[in-house]
């Protein structure tokens, strides 16, 4: 490789990008562009899908839990399989978000908005599954401490508690990030947009910003003081995602890896959905100025990172039963690699584990459809994980008696499919009313870049 | 470009931000106030009945014992509410034209039970039982009221689990001696156990007493 080339792939900004550039790019797609015709389709398809997820949830509510496969041993199935996998690929974003920006990392600019708008969608689709899946749901606000005429409080030595207030913390922050990383956006677009409803719409939603210089030291310390916060929450969300399954006694759950572990996950699909929407948006939208092949580089070194990681506990999952000599902790093994869900144990090592090292080569991490398919067969991988965790373990329990396998039903994929509809109708919306890449951090960017001077 | 908002954007925001703040009060109240209210555990509500019977007349002034017609109480979970037979003993000499009294006189003629209307309904998941209550030295005015004072019966506590749970948590200032828990008009007097005696002497242990199952069997 030529130096020129290799240069390349280190830029974060694509020459010629200009301030104005930036900014008149990123709000005409908002204010100007006519909506495209793959955004018709893709909002259309994503439509019915979520139509899907209302008639699902309806019948869900007529019918109780029983449409789905769950009942016993495996009470528990894809609702909380879904949970963990759309918090985990929330969790993602948020890194990408909090924890880079805290780093100072510069490929995270163009970016956060694409990782922040994701991880809202999916924390709203994580967010409904533990209430769907409680068979009497119309009862969930009992898990709020709130004081009530009954006298009683939630248990709070219950991981499933935790997560409930983790969730609720989770939903808020990342929602309250995201509109605070969007307002100084907001009034650029409330003062380039020439329609009256663009300008109510965007003045209203920019809260009267006018970019002083005291509204800027106030708004840089806000955001610095959240994403400090953001970073730790979002590691302690999904630990504690883990505890709800490590709190359990069950053969396969009852592991102290898991907090870490289920973070290693979160982390990879994060980075895989991000790398998924990233690289078709960046054509769909001419941002190949903003997002230049640094920006797929780097997130492929870290979906390559956490592959390994994942890869790791993976291997201690299948080691740590066998050298502490447990029975069932071994039942559970072998069923995991040679039982009824074995395939989709093997299914998961596959795609999270193995095909995720091809990126350890430059050529991998720079040919998009080869990073983009790498990048799909781990969220659908992490999928499988979680399954496999939920179900599998669930199904060789302590007692020989209470052995059972899980076969779900049509509405367990319904909803699954369904819930994907809310997250991309959310999504699509977002695309074409909100500024896709952050315009004042790129501004600042190329004001850095400038005054390094070249690129 | 003229300015999209006016001054009165501001009155607005302000607007939307006190209506936010009421939103959430909305959600304290409904949540927490109302359900603690009368109105809502229908306190102090006379309910429609059959046959207007009268405690305060069988009671306060006819001086009849609560066990007369309400005889389990002591032995069972259920009360029990007096059959047709119990008003007959009397009134198939007392009254015996009275209109109000018609429903009686029919219900005994067709075998048919009067339609009493519940009054302190319990929901079917709670296992309430009265006997233990008066073996232990709860008084019916405790719970039910100043009865022997009501014209019509109603509800003189809210049920709510919480109310159940004050007591069951710290029951010794509602507690009497076993004698007198039929007494309407008990009033402790300087020679009355105090409450921590009566704990003792009856064996009871409030740190069990808050269990699930006590109630939720």
């Amino acid at each position: 490789m030529t130096a020129a080339a290799f240069d390349e792939t280190r830029r974060v900004l694509e020459p010629g990008v200009s301030e104005t550039s930036v900014t008149d790019h990123v709000s005409d797609l908002v204010l100007e562009r006519k909506t495209p015709a793959w955004w018709w389709i893709g909002f259309g398809l994503s439509l019915s899908l979520l139509l899907l997820f209302v008639v699902s949830l309806a019948w869900l509510f007529i019918r109780g839990v029983g449409i789905w496969g769950v009942g016993w041993p495996v009470a528990w199935g894809f609702a909380i399989g879904n949970y963990v996998w759309w918090v985990g690929m929330a969790s993602g974003g948020t890194i990408i978000s909090a924890l880079f920006f805290l780093t100072r990392s510069e490929w995270r600019s163009a970016t956060n908005r694409i990782a922040e708008s994701m991880t809202v969608f999916c924390v709203a689709c994580a967010g409904i599954m533990p209430v769907i899946h409680l068979g009497r749901w119309w009862y969930s606000y009992w898990l709020f401490p709130y004081p009530n005429t009954m006298g009683t409080w939630p248990q709070f030595r219950s991981p499933l508690h935790w997560d409930f207030v983790a969730i609720l913390v989770y939903v808020i922050a990342s929602v309250l990030f995201w509109y605070i990383g969007l307002i100084p956006d907001m009034a650029t677009l409330r003062d380039r947009a020439v329609r009256r409803w663009q300008r109510v719409l965007y003045g209203i939603l920019a809260l009267g910003w006018q970019g002083s210089s005291l509204h800027w030291r106030e708004y840089r310390s806000a955001y610095l003081v959240l994403a400090g916060l953001m970073a730790p929450l979002v590691i302690s969300v999904h630990s504690i995602v883990g505890l709800d399954f490590a709190g359990g006694l069950v053969p396969g759950w009852h592991e102290t890896q898991f907090p870490p572990y289920f973070v290693f996950g979160a982390v990879l699909s994060g980075f895989a959905v991000v790398l998924m929407l990233v690289i078709p948006l960046r054509r769909a939208l001419d941002l190949d100025g903003v997002i230049t092949p640094r920006h797929l580089d780097v997130l492929a070194r870290l979906m390559l990172t956490t592959s390994l990681l994942i890869g790791y506990s993976y291997g201690l999952e299948i080691f740590m039963p066998f050298y502490r000599g447990e029975h069932a902790e071994i039942t559970v093994v072998l069923s995991y690699l040679t039982g009824h869900y074995a395939p989709w144990y093997w299914a998961k090592i596959v795609l999270n584990a193995v095909i995720p090292q091809l990126l350890w080569f430059r050529a991998a991490r720079l040919n998009q459809p080869v990073l983009f398919t790498i990048a799909a067969g781990v969220v659908v991988g992490m999928w499988i994980e979680r399954y496999v965790i939920v179900v599998a373990s669930l199904h060789r329990n302590h007692s020989e008696s209470s052995w059972a396998v899980f076969t779900p039903t049509f509405w367990d994929w319904a909803t699954l499919a369904g819930s994907a509809g809310l997250f991309l109708t959310g999504f699509f919306l977002l695309l074409r009313f909100i500024p896709m890449v952050s315009m004042f951090e790129m501004r600042e960017l190329v004001r850095k870049k400038k005054r390094e001077g070249g690129r | 470009m003229a300015a999209v908002f006016g001054p009165k954007a501001n009155l607005i925001t302000k607007l939307v931000l006190l209506g936010a703040a009421a939103g959430l009060l909305t959600l304290f109240v409904g949540g927490w106030v109302f359900p603690s209210i009368d109105y809502y555990t229908r306190v102090g509500f006379v309910r429609p009945q059959p046959v207007p019977f009268s405690h305060e007349h069988h009671v306060g002034g006819l001086g009849l014992d609560c066990r007369y017609c309400h005889t389990s109480v002591e032995v069972s979970a259920n009360a029990g509410m007096p059959p047709t037979h119990t008003c007959m003993t009397c009134h198939s000499q007392l009254w015996t034209n009275a209109e109000v009294l018609a429903p009686v006189r029919q219900s005994l003629a067709t075998g048919e039970p009067i339609r009493w209307s519940r009054v302190y309904d319990l929901p079917d998941y709670v296992f309430f039982n009265h006997s233990i209550h008066v073996a232990k030295g709860v008084g019916c005015t405790t719970c039910h009221g100043q009865i022997d004072r009501m014209p019509l019966t109603w509800q003189a506590s809210s049920l709510s689990m919480g109310w159940c749970l004050d007591c069951h948590r710290d029951p010794a200032p509602n507690l009497r001696p076993r004698e007198e828990v039929f007494d309407t008009d008990w009033k402790p007097t300087p020679d009355t156990p105090t409450g921590e005696q009566l704990l003792a002497a009856y064996d009871i242990h409030p740190a069990t007493l808050s269990d699930c199952s006590v109630c939720h069997r």
